[in-house]
């Protein structure tokens, strides 16, 4: 019985923790329509602010917390809402999306910066401590009953405060009410008499407030390991699972969907065997949110595909031609072909990496830029794809090249079955969890990869070649990407590239033209998952193997926000994306650590450009206007060229 | 909704042929259908039907539930009761594009364009959907609604008129037999109107059941067979364009009373949005 009830305290502690983390989610949604994908990174880096002022700066205690709940967080927010989020009101979900990730990799950008020396544990003590030193509890329920430290009794009271309090302040006061308005539109209230900004700026400072609160409240629950940022970051995905079952609106609801979260996962790892391995219990609490957030994906009802109305004003078709596709392709090879005799053996391999990145680059062109489907996972169909070829017939021969691009696209499909009926925000969530499930389930399993090793990939064979060198290698990719750019081009001239770019601009009339949007995601799905499989084969062919770090889902979300500043509906702006994916870090080696996480920083530029121009930089106008890309990208109008012979004939 | 796996063998994919039997199921049959948004009823027991060859006009004051009406008909609106007939097919749980196939098109109020692509790439999305790619160019289709100059215009930069033509362009790429236009007149001066309302009642002795939704009333009393009045979620009457004119609870849903004088034309004076 205790250990029912002990656990059963345990999942209500951390269940309130992630209801706070939630709720200013749904908050920040409700009132400005965006959904804060770095909600956990706000958490995250309010936790690291409060250890430094408390623990390193030696402030007191409280003041430390009033700091960073009531000033540090609303001013962060009304910051992030001045430079990113006033620019991208009403904009498509997948803008919006690429906008937080953004502001997620420069939160952990800046908690590199900072809190990133390894020498250093950073811990922060419990809340109360009793006189010998040791965390305050009481002891409650008899002989038999469950110890209860004060600092999880004062979560849950917290919590229950906080819930209370955002009900009564939304449904009740004006201001609340008003902030619920401006989301649905900004004029109509500003007729009213009310400033849009000003109650936007409201919802992103609550929703950062909660964001800090729920990461001042979980720091000490961390232990003695201290809090690394990535793992504080994650928290988010407890977040949104919650969110998920409030489905983004019902404060209520999502408050018990903390609970049972909090509750299913502290089960788990009390009855499932994992208790007799502490290691288990680990992956236990990772998997158990991301498996109730796939759930809650698929089991609540999504929005309906209603139509969404809208016109909206983005620049003319850039289709590229068949000749534009060809002289890039060509161009691509021979300029990589000079570059290898020229570069050292450095270069070589981020080269040959970044056009490897370049290449799942192309498959979320595909997916991301013509479809509008926004995938969080595209390098674990990387590894998936790296991973067979390396267990294919000694890793290096072409019928596991061929096989690597079936497994992944089939994986591809599997993943799209479930996602189907999910649009949007919801899909992005679904493949975010795939990403991380199949990273610390298989990637990261010492029985599939031991720790901290790799699977062993070699280089594709070449025919007349005993070894395939540096400069073999970095040809071979070379050529890969440059008949990718072309295929890439082809679907979007084709059938299916009308079909994609239609279901992405207008899912309603998509439907009442006789298309399923059903079959058609199935097909970029599959075509795109195969696509990141065959870059994963020369990713792990270049550096020798495949391990769970090439994997992880911030690597994923870096790669989709660099291909997307670069513009993610251009053949060019994958290629540059996944070259500057790759040489950020190699760049990184040659600045003093202290200096500046570089892919933070690149990100945080860029992701404040993208703010204005949706299309990235390729996308711009003074560029557009001055410089003709390979592979087309600007004023190439291939469907005029096409209709040209129709009107022709049709006169 | 999830019937689609199974029922999708049972669609025709094409209907090259069109046969118009006498005395066959009407084109569209609404069955007492209703929907509630919360506590607001936006459509309760409404009943209606669409013959093949006949333009069937639905009018009715803003917030009426005529798009309402239409997306439960195309089946981006699930109803709370009541069922939705095709051809005698009843539709009711099928998917939007399986009612597609079975010959259903619109157009919408606020508009739905692949914005991103061409006009003619607008329609051509619809030609292939149909298998007709060839049998009819996008071209042809866009100079029938009087667009044709407008085929390789990016739509996003087609003023509202226009695009809404290309709407109805793209509609007709499927070959429907059913065919609900939302508003299409709201944009066009009176040269347009008037080419469109030619347009209608030939696409209607096509054998095409044509439902057109309208605030420009005089036009649809004009192009009309039957008519058919919506308030307040309600239809209030249903006849022939001269009965409707007469008939006080129309004059009163728009007018707010009954007019003094003769009631031709009422109505003409609302105000296109």
């Amino acid at each position: 019985m205790s250990v029912f009830l002990s656990f059963t305290v345990l999942g209500i502690v951390s269940g309130a923790v992630y209801g706070i983390l939630a709720t200013g989610l749904v908050v920040t949604y409700n009132t400005t329509g965006v959904f804060n994908f770095a909600q956990g990174a706000v958490g995250m880096v309010a936790a690291f602010s409060y250890w430094q002022l408390w623990q390193d700066w030696h402030w007191p205690f409280l003041l430390a917390i009033a700091f960073v709940v009531f000033v540090e967080a609303p001013l962060l927010a009304i910051a992030v809402e001045f430079v990113l989020m006033r620019r991208i009101h009403g904009a498509t979900v997948e803008r919006s999306l690429m906008v937080t990730l953004g502001l997620l990799v420069i939160l952990l950008g800046i908690a590199t910066i900072f809190w990133s020396s390894p020498e250093v544990i950073r811990s922060v003590p419990a809340y109360f401590t009793a006189a010998d030193g040791t965390v305050a509890s009481v002891h409650l329920f008899g002989a038999n009953g469950v110890t209860i430290q004060d600092q999880q009794l004062m979560i849950v009271v917290v919590a229950a405060v906080v819930a209370v309090l955002l009900g009564v302040f939304l449904r009740r006061l004006r201001l609340g009410v008003a902030m619920r308005a401006v989301v649905d539109d900004p004029e109509l209230v500003a007729m009213a008499g009310a400033k849009p900004y000003r109650l936007s700026q409201m919802g992103w400072a609550l929703g950062f407030m909660l964001a800090a609160l729920a990461g001042v409240l979980i720091a000490p629950l961390v232990g003695q390991t201290g809090l690394t940022s990535t793992q504080l970051t994650l928290l988010a995905l407890n977040g949104f699972a919650a969110a998920v079952v409030g489905r983004l609106r019902n404060l209520p609801m999502t408050f018990v969907g903390a609970l049972a979260l909090g509750l299913i996962t502290q089960y788990c790892v009390g009855y499932l065997p994992g208790h007799i391995n502490p290691g288990l219990a680990s992956v236990l609490t990772e998997v158990v949110p991301v498996l109730f957030l796939f759930v809650a994906l698929l089991v609540i009802p999504a929005a309906r595909l209603a139509p969404a109305g809208r016109l909206a004003a983005r620049p003319s078709p850039k289709v590229v031609t068949a000749r534009q596709s060809v002289a890039g392709a060509v161009l691509l090879v021979a300029g990589f072909v000079v570059l290898a005799a020229m570069v050292g053996a450095t270069a070589l391999a981020t080269l040959s990496q970044g056009l490897a990145f370049g290449i799942v680059g192309l498959s979320l062109v595909l997916l991301v830029g013509y479809a509008g489907q926004v995938s969080l996972c595209q390098l674990t169909f990387m590894g998936i794809g790296a991973f067979t070829m390396g267990k294919t017939l000694g890793g290096d021969s072409w019928w596991g090249l061929l096989l690597a691009v079936v497994v992944s696209g089939a994986v591809g499909a599997l993943v799209a079955l479930p996602a189907l009926r999910l649009r949007g925000l919801y899909l992005a969530l679904a493949t975010f969890a795939f990403g991380e499930v199949m990273y610390s389930a298989f990637f990261g399993n010492s029985s599939v990869i031991s720790d901290g090793t790799s699977i062993g990939v070699g280089r594709l064979r070449l025919p007349f070649m005993h070894t395939v060198s540096d400069r073999a290698e970095l040809i071979e990719v070379a050529v890969a990407a440059a008949l990718c750019a072309v295929l890439v081009g082809l679907v979007r001239r084709s059938t299916l590239g009308r079909r994609l770019v239609a279901m992405s601009d207008s899912p309603a009339a998509f439907a009442t033209v006789g298309l399923s949007s059903v079959r058609t995601k199935m097909v970029v799905f599959t075509l795109s998952a195969a696509m990141a499989g065959l870059g994963g084969v020369f990713y792990a062919g270049q550096q020798g193997g495949i391990g769970a770090n090439d994997v992880q889902v911030f690597a994923s979300l870096t790669l989709l926000l660099f291909v997307a500043i670069w513009g993610i509906r251009t053949v060019t702006g994958a290629l540059l994306g996944g070259l500057t994916a790759a040489a950020l870090p190699v760049l990184q080696t040659h600045l003093p650590t202290s200096l500046a996480d570089l892919t933070g920083l690149v990100a945080g530029i860029g992701i404040v450009l993208l703010a204005r121009h949706p299309d990235g930089i390729l996308g711009m106008e003074w560029l557009t206007s001055r410089v003709r890309l390979p592979f087309g990208g600007e004023e190439a109008d291939a469907g005029a060229v096409v209709l040209d012979h129709e009107v022709a004939r049709a006169a | 909704m999830r019937s689609s796996w199974t029922t999708r063998w049972r669609v025709p994919p094409e209907h090259e042929s069109r046969p118009v039997v006498t005395g066959a199921a009407p084109a569209l049959e609404v069955d007492h259908v209703s929907v509630h948004f919360g506590g607001v009823a936006a459509l309760s027991d409404v009943t209606l039907r669409a013959e093949a060859g006949v333009v069937t006009g639905l009018i009715g004051p803003n917030g009426a539930g005529k798009t309402t009406l239409f997306n439960v008909i195309t089946g981006l609106q699930h109803p709370d009761r009541g069922s939705v007939h095709l051809g005698g097919t009843d539709v009711t749980h099928r998917r939007t594009h399986v009612r597609a196939r079975l010959g259903l098109a619109r157009t919408f109020q606020r508009l739905e364009l692949f914005s991103t692509l061409s006009a003619a790439d607008n329609v051509r999305v619809g030609l292939e959907a149909s298998g007709r790619a060839v049998a009819s160019t996008a071209v042809g289709l866009l100079e029938r609604v009087g667009v044709g100059d407008e085929a390789s215009v990016p739509v996003s930069s087609l003023p509202t008129g226009s695009a809404r033509l290309v709407e109805l362009a793209r509609a007709l790429s499927t070959d429907p037999r059913v065919l609900l236009l939302d508003e299409p007149c709201s944009g066009l001066d009176e040269r347009e109107t008037d080419a469109l309302s030619r347009l209608l009642t030939s696409l209607a002795a096509e054998g095409r059941a044509v439902v057109l939704v309208e605030h420009d009333t005089n036009l649809v009393l004009r192009v009309s067979g039957t008519v058919h009045v919506l308030d307040f979620g309600q239809v209030i009457a249903t006849g022939t364009p001269d009965e409707i004119r007469r008939d006080p609870a129309v004059q009163k849903a728009y007018l707010g009373h009954a007019p003094e004088r003769g009631g031709a034309g009422a109505g003409g004076g609302h105000p296109s949005t």
